[in-house]
């Protein structure tokens, strides 16, 4: 099974790498852009199991480890 | 006043900090690797600058997970001085042991220069040496130094008085002017500037000396 798992910047949380990347697009002529916010993609590969304890124990990886819940959100799912 | 430095894979900074508390300051210091759970006696630790880890994840991640790391914790629920220099303040945000986190620098550049901070209290033993108002000339060199806190925490500290110091020009876009602050017992210390790189005439600036002189006179009064 494979989880993915996404983690962003808070929307409080200043994202200057975004900004930038969103002049970039609006200079390249791409119209409409509202808002432009990077974060991370991580996979991971699980053994097969109980989805319910899966989710608790990838919650537990997020929340300790993989995201820092001060400035970052996560969320994941599981295939 | 015996001295911990801890050293990561990818710290930096540690033979600085080890050069300026045993060669300049001439006290007891010895480094304390990532692997070993004990501290021994030690009686402040010093959390050098660096990249541990490579920055992997977000910096400090996963250093704040080593079996040194462990150590530092309870030695400041003990009440002993930790000091966590840049990578080091990354390191104890990280950690829980100092609130917020440090996010990339406003300007997305890595920044490595002197710069102006205020000493904003004396009341620490990393700062009872100085003036409130004193103006210090130390260097950083980072870059994600960009302290980050909820308005809540912010005002907190505020009301705490424990930021310790702010940049009278914010090089990075940290929230409030905040280059360094302490925890509610006051005896956990994280700032960005580098004070080990300015307590020499050599390099510059002997302004850095100021935070290890409060701390060997903390020593002495405790």
């Amino acid at each position: 099974m494979k989880a993915k798992i996404i983690v962003m910047p808070k929307k409080t949380v200043l994202d200057p790498q975004g900004k930038t990347v969103q002049h970039a697009l609006e200079s390249l002529g791409f119209k409409g852009i509202q808002e432009v916010r990077i974060g991370k993609f991580i996979e991971v590969e699980l053994k097969a199991g109980n989805q319910a304890t899966l989710k608790k124990k990838l919650d537990e990886a997020c929340s300790k480890l993989l995201s820092n819940p001060v400035i970052e959100d996560y969320e994941f799912s599981i295939k | 006043m015996k001295f911990g430095i801890i050293q990561f894979p990818g710290s930096n900074c540690d033979q600085d900090a080890y050069h300026v508390l045993a060669n300049v300051f001439g006290q007891p210091t010895r480094y304390v690797w990532h692997k070993e759970a004990s501290l021994g006696d030690v009686d402040c630790v010093v959390v050098p600058g660096g990249f541990s880890y490579g920055d992997y994840l977000r910096t400090g991640a996963i250093a704040r997970f080593s079996p040194a790391m462990k150590a530092v914790a309870a030695h400041a629920k003990d009440g002993g001085l930790v000091i966590g220099i840049c990578n080091g303040f990354q390191i104890l945000c990280e950690a829980h042991l100092l609130p917020g986190a440090l996010i990339r620098n406003k300007g997305l550049k890595f920044i490595c220069e002197h710069v102006d901070l205020r000493v904003e209290t004396t009341n620490s033993p990393f700062t009872n040496t100085g003036r409130r108002g004193q103006v210090l000339r130390i260097p950083i060199a980072h870059g994600e130094g960009c302290y980050f806190a909820e308005p809540s925490v912010i005002q907190q500290l505020q009301d705490e008085d424990r930021i310790l110091v702010r940049y009278v020009n914010n090089p990075n876009g940290s929230v409030d002017n905040i280059a360094g602050i302490c925890n509610e017992g006051r005896n956990v210390f994280g700032l960005m500037p580098h004070p080990e790189r300015a307590s020499e005439t050599a390099l510059g600036s002997e302004d850095g000396r100021l935070i290890f002189e409060s701390i060997l006179r903390a020593a002495v009064n405790a």
